[in-house]
């Protein structure tokens, strides 16, 4: 195996500076950076809103807010969680990386790329926007119906609603627009020799990711215009009165929802074996089995949806249906978790900070994975359903599995992008501590919601003050942790112990074969893989 | 050696001259036209969205989602009662926020035998001193009922309009489809009127 | 040491929901229904399944961790690339045992569980139905001899508590006005169904919880075994009293149902009753029931939350005119809007007896900074007029 001529770059420096560099970039790797970025602001924004959300929750009775506000909050914290802060993030490790580990010079498609990431400031606006408004008396405040937008509740809001559905709008085309970059990139800009089946796994995370937003991102779409025209047009798609059906809505969101939590995850399960590989200095174990597993799952992805609203009522058929569909995702999870233990096994391990966020990470994410398992059974989900039990579930996917996976792929990848090592100690300190307060502020809620804690609510009977309070406690420890992340990416940015190349000793990938951090434009030649 | 997007476990391909790199207007074309090729795809979806609509309230009528009952009149052709059964229906109504009326199933439910036409009686009452007119929403559960709940003739098909203080006794004719589920002994018939005034 | 910790926070974290097996505070409430009872096994069972699994896959993880490390001098195995029917066999390890536990070992008794959830061959011997509206439960018994009972149930727990001004009862926020009663033993239907936005009625100790949809109606069951007072919430977000709708059921053995029913039939035939009142009377049991059914919008003052929950005080309704030349009273008057409903605002009509009506009106009329000249009282005769 061998790569031919990687050309560096040496002529093309002639573009501009200063803020018009980012507004007008096409080059991946600014862009690239413009969303990581974008994603780490908004990550500590929903991060603050939520720990408003824990104050509340210290203790029983009302100390901080008053209800409606404490529904924004929640609304508003999962929204900017999903759209603003994960999937940018992984977003912007696709534009970071793509082109270097398939050998290109850039993305496809370099102006929708900037447009597509120019489309995510002003919907984080939107999302927000109400907040302030409200301080100065109009409207009456943020969407306060949580994420999912469930009409009626929907239809009755204030103007809050009107502005979260075009941010959905704009977020959804930004997604879109990305996508079809990273599809047309992957299919025509590969390196010669690079077929489909040797692509990076981080690709194919991608690739898959990419395939579910263009399919399902729409029908988001679709649904909140469908909800802007009932609010304001007349029309009946969620009002009984009219023919239509509010359950209707829950079956058009969550064919996009559920979807959208392996869209989330798709990218970390690609590179999440790449750091394995690369600290285990070993293959990754069962490659074939692990594209077909990602496959599988983005498959089943689509055909699982309902099993988020059992309770909402429905035949016996299609319960068992929804039932056993949902099952049956484990099992292609299975072959993933096995080949990604299986690469570790009888490798040459060290545990450098990546290494601890990917080992952590499948021992979390598995947390999540399994209690998903059992949350798929009918007659257990009526107790679980809208309970802490869910929450803290989906936390352990989406905190542990998802945002967790992206600290993963930051350390690993940082060195790469700034061409400095960042600080291992601190590194280490901040898995640790976020590692631990994670656990600490979602077990309790596994307890909670199994005793009978309801989700959203600002308030709680008197037995659930204990674990409400460690859980706060915790959540505090979790966020503040998160400032010792940022400390350690700008000490990083600013300098450091210079990286070399190939940064890791068991690192493998085209990426690693540039110098770090690597020229404007990447390969101006591409290499050829045989 | 790249190690990383080597796949130890394949054959090599040697399809080097399959892949040469193309020249930038090629690139640039066929990228384009993927890109076209995806907008197309993401449009679909988003018309597949909205289709969605009709494919559900099919949907819903084959399989009693979510209880919603057709909403024409059907009629009962083969006349063959199945006496060795008793289905039970209940009747309840709801008048919703905004409508002006008192409206209320003269009973409280009936036995009969699928397969045998019956009718019932609601009473609406216009408590305002304007015309009002309602429309009202059938809903049946178990949602599977639904399906085998037909109505031969139900207020519920159009708009009913009330003049001040005027009292309407109105009635519903319905027959259960003999090929009920057996695992359904009783269900409930409940419906929901709502404001229709033309505003 | 890193090493360690890790294990150390596994294994807690894993002891810690052991013990949830013995002990029902970490777990599902004690259940009281065939339903929850099901419920309660089947998840202690899914639980022991997918701990198994997770403290095997740990446990080789931890293995792994100790011993393949490089500070330990441990070189990796040269992976010879396998034969594809290696790696399959491999990989179909996992898959196998997956398939096995989620469509045998969990898959049959979650089958089960579902046609029981679902059961609606054995006839019930009774109907309830229970309508969500924001944000309080009504409850109607449909037949047997408590048919014709309805009522509506509000939070109890006091706005003092709730601020940390007064000390915070041991139901806090699970106490209502009214309780729903049943006899223990029977078997329930329960209809669901919602005149606003949509609900969901749990009682985690039951087991069973259904989504309330407006226009719609759903239905679930419970045969309650054992007598006593059972208290869950409203679990599907809808709007800001959301965690305010607490539920509450009292389970009696059925003599002490049939004599309750007896006492309730009594009790709303009395309230029924019409009588002339006083302004001031009326005023005085208006101040309840506005406190119990409409503060939580409208405020116990009358400021309201506008722009959703208008003011009462000045406002053009509580101060119009009622009724017209004919003595019928006016579109959007007053008493319109209390009987009827409009938008988020509920129809009382159903809900709250002629007495009720009138004193509520009066007193929105006459209190709250209110002092209407048009129509400055309403009388229980005038709502049994008006609603009739």
């Amino acid at each position: 195996m061998s790569t031919t001529t990687v050309a560096h770059d040496e002529v093309h420096h002639d573009h501009p500076s200063g803020i018009m560099r980012w507004l007008t970039t096409t080059n991946h790797k600014d862009i690239g950076t413009m969303y990581l970025t974008f994603s780490l602001v908004m990550f500590l924004v929903g991060g603050a809103m939520v720990l408003g959300i824990r104050a509340e929750l210290f203790q029983p009775g009302l100390q901080l807010m008053n209800p409606d506000f404490y529904n924004q909050l929640i609304g508003v914290h999962a929204l900017i969680m999903i759209f603003a802060a994960l999937m940018p993030a992984a977003t912007g490790f696709a534009n970071w990386m793509i082109p270097l580990q398939i050998g290109a010079p850039d993305m496809a498609l370099p102006r929708l790329n900037n447009w597509g990431f120019w489309l995510l400031p002003p919907s984080a606006i939107l999302l927000t926007l109400p907040f302030t408004l409200a301080l100065f008396g109009i409207g009456d405040g943020a969407i306060a119906t949580g994420w999912t937008f469930y009409p009626p509740l929907s239809v009755q809001g204030g103007i809050g609603v009107d502005f979260a559905i075009f941010a959905v709008h704009l977020l959804g085309v930004s997604s879109v627009m990305g996508s079809i970059n990273i599809i047309v990139t992957l299919f025509n800009m590969r390196a010669p020799g690079m077929t489909l089946m040797k692509m990076p796994m981080f690709a194919w995370g991608w690739l898959i990711t990419a395939f579910l937003l263009v399919a399902t991102i729409p029908v988001l779409a679709g649904a909140v215009t469908m909800l802007l025209t009932d609010r304001h047009f007349g029309t009946h798609f969620f009002d009984a009165a009219g023919g239509g059906d509010p359950i209707m809505f829950q079956h058009l969101f969550w064919f996009f929802g559920h979807p959208e939590v392996y869209i989330l995850l798709l990218p970390v399960w690609g590179f999440i074996p790449q750091i394995l590989q690369t600290f285990s200095r070993k293959p990754m174990y069962g490659y074939k089995a692990q594209v077909y597993s990602l496959w599988a799952i983005g498959a089943l992805a689509v055909v699982v949806w309902a099993h988020h609203f059992f309770t909402a009522g429905m035949p016996v058929p299609a319960l068992l249906y929804f039932m056993y569909s949902t099952m049956a995702i484990s099992l292609p999870l299975a072959v993933l978790f096995f080949c990604w233990i299986k690469t570790m096994w009888k490798g040459s391990m060290t545990f450098e900070t990546p290494m601890l966020f990917a080992v952590g990470w499948i021992i979390l994410f598995g947390i999540g994975g399994l209690t998903g398992l059992v949350l798929a059974d009918v007659a257990a989900d009526a107790q679980y359903h809208n309970s802490y039990f869910v929450v803290a579930h989906f936390h352990y996917t989406l905190f542990a599995g998802g945002i967790m996976g992206i600290m993963a792929g930051v350390y690993y990848w940082l060195p790469k992008m700034t061409g400095n090592m960042y600080d291992e100690t601190l590194g280490k300190w901040h898995f640790w501590l976020t590692a631990i307060s994670f656990n600490l502020t979602f077990i309790p809620q596994f307890f909670v919601g199994l005793a009978g804690m309801p989700r959203r609510i600002p308030d709680y009977a008197l037995q659930f003050a204990e674990f409400n309070m460690i859980s706060t406690i915790a959540a505090f420890a979790l966020g503040l942790s998160q400032l010792l992340f940022v400390y350690v990416i700008i000490k990083c940015v600013k300098g450091g112990k210079k990286a070399t190349d190939k940064v890791w000793e068991g690192a493998e990938g085209l990426e690693w074969t540039l110098p770090s951090p690597p020229p404007y434009h990447s390969f101006t030649e591409q290499p050829v893989i045989k | 050696m790249v190690r990383g997007i080597d796949v130890h476990y394949m054959e090599p391909v040697d399809n080097t001259d399959s892949l040469k790199p193309k020249t930038k207007a090629e690139l640039e074309s066929a990228n384009a036209k993927l890109a076209k090729k995806m907008v197309w795809v993401a449009a679909g979806s988003l018309l597949f969205a909205f289709a969605l609509v009709p494919l559900y309230d099919v949907l819903c009528s084959i399989t009693g989602l979510n209880g919603k009952t057709n909403n024409e009149a059907s009629t009962l052709t083969k006349a063959k009662v199945d006496t060795s059964r008793n289905v039970t229906v209940q009747f309840t109504s709801a008048v919703m926020p905004g409508l002006g009326w008192n409206f209320y199933p003269k009973q409280a439910s009936i036995t009969l035998h699928p397969g045998k036409i019956e009718t019932v009686l609601f009473e609406a009452k216009n408590i305002t001193g304007q015309v009002v007119v309602g429309q009202a929403i059938p809903s049946v559960t178990p949602g599977i009922a639904s399906v085998y709940l037909k109505k031969v003739e139900c207020f519920c098909f159009v708009n009913q309009s009330l003049k001040p203080g005027e009292t309407k006794v109105m009635p519903l004719r319905f027959f259960i489809d003999p090929a009920l589920p057996k695992d359904v002994s009783e269900m409930t018939l409940s419906y929901s009127f709502f404001e229709a005034t033309k505003k | 040491m890193q090493v360690f910790k890790k294990i150390g926070l596994g294994f807690a974290a894993m002891l810690a929901s052991l013990n949830a097996f013995a002990d029902y505070s970490w777990n599902f409430p004690e259940p009281v229904t065939p339903m929850a009872l099901d419920t309660l096994h089947v998840h202690n069972k899914f639980m022991l399944i997918t701990m198994v699994i997770f403290v095997v896959v740990l446990a080789i993880m931890i293995y792994s961790i100790f011993a393949h490390r490089k500070n330990k001098g441990y070189k990796a195995v040269e992976d010879k690339a396998p034969s594809t029917a290696v790696e399959i066999f491999w990989v179909l390890v996992p898959f196998v045992i997956l398939l096995l536990i989620d469509f045998v070992i969990m898959g049959i008794p979650a089958y089960h569980s579902v046609v029981m959830m679902e059961d609606t061959r054995d006839k019930a011997t009774m109907v309830i139905k229970v309508t969500g509206s924001q944000w309080r439960w009504q409850y109607e018994y449909l037949d047997g001899e408590a048919q014709g009972i309805k009522f509506v149930s509000n939070l109890t727990t006091t706005a003092d508590e709730q601020h940390n001004v007064a000390e915070k009862k041991e139901n806090y926020l699970l106490e209502v006005d009214n309780h729903l009663v049943l006899p223990v033993g029977e078997k329930v239907r329960i209809l669901m169904t919602a005149s606003d936005v949509l609900h969901n009625w749990w009682v985690p100790q039951f087991g069973s919880s259904r989504v309330a949809v407006p226009g719609f109606i759903r239905e679930t069951w419970v045969q309650v075994d054992k007598a006593g007072t059972y208290r869950g919430q409203c679990k599907e977000l809808c709007g800001k009293g959301h965690g305010y709708m607490p539920v509450v059921v009292d389970a009696v053995p059925m003599e002490e149902y049939k004599v309750w029913v007896a006492a309730k039939k009594a009790e709303i035939a009395k309230a029924g009753e019409i009588k002339e009142m006083t302004k001031d009377d009326l005023v005085a049991q208006g101040k309840g029931v506005y406190e119990k059914n409409c503060a939580v919008c409208h405020q116990v003052n009358g400021a309201g939350l506008p722009p959703a929950f208008p003011a009462m005080t000045g406002s053009k309704i509580a101060l119009g005119p009622i009724f017209g030349a004919d003595g019928k009273y006016l579109k959007d008057s007053h008493l319109d809007r209390l009987l009827n409903g409009k938008g988020v605002m509920p129809a009382w009509k159903a809900t709250l007896n002629d007495t009720e009506i009138a004193a509520v009106i009066t007193y929105e009329r006459q209190a709250l900074g209110n002092a209407a000249t048009v129509d400055p009282i309403v009388q229980p005769a005038q709502v049994k007029a008006a609603r009739q």
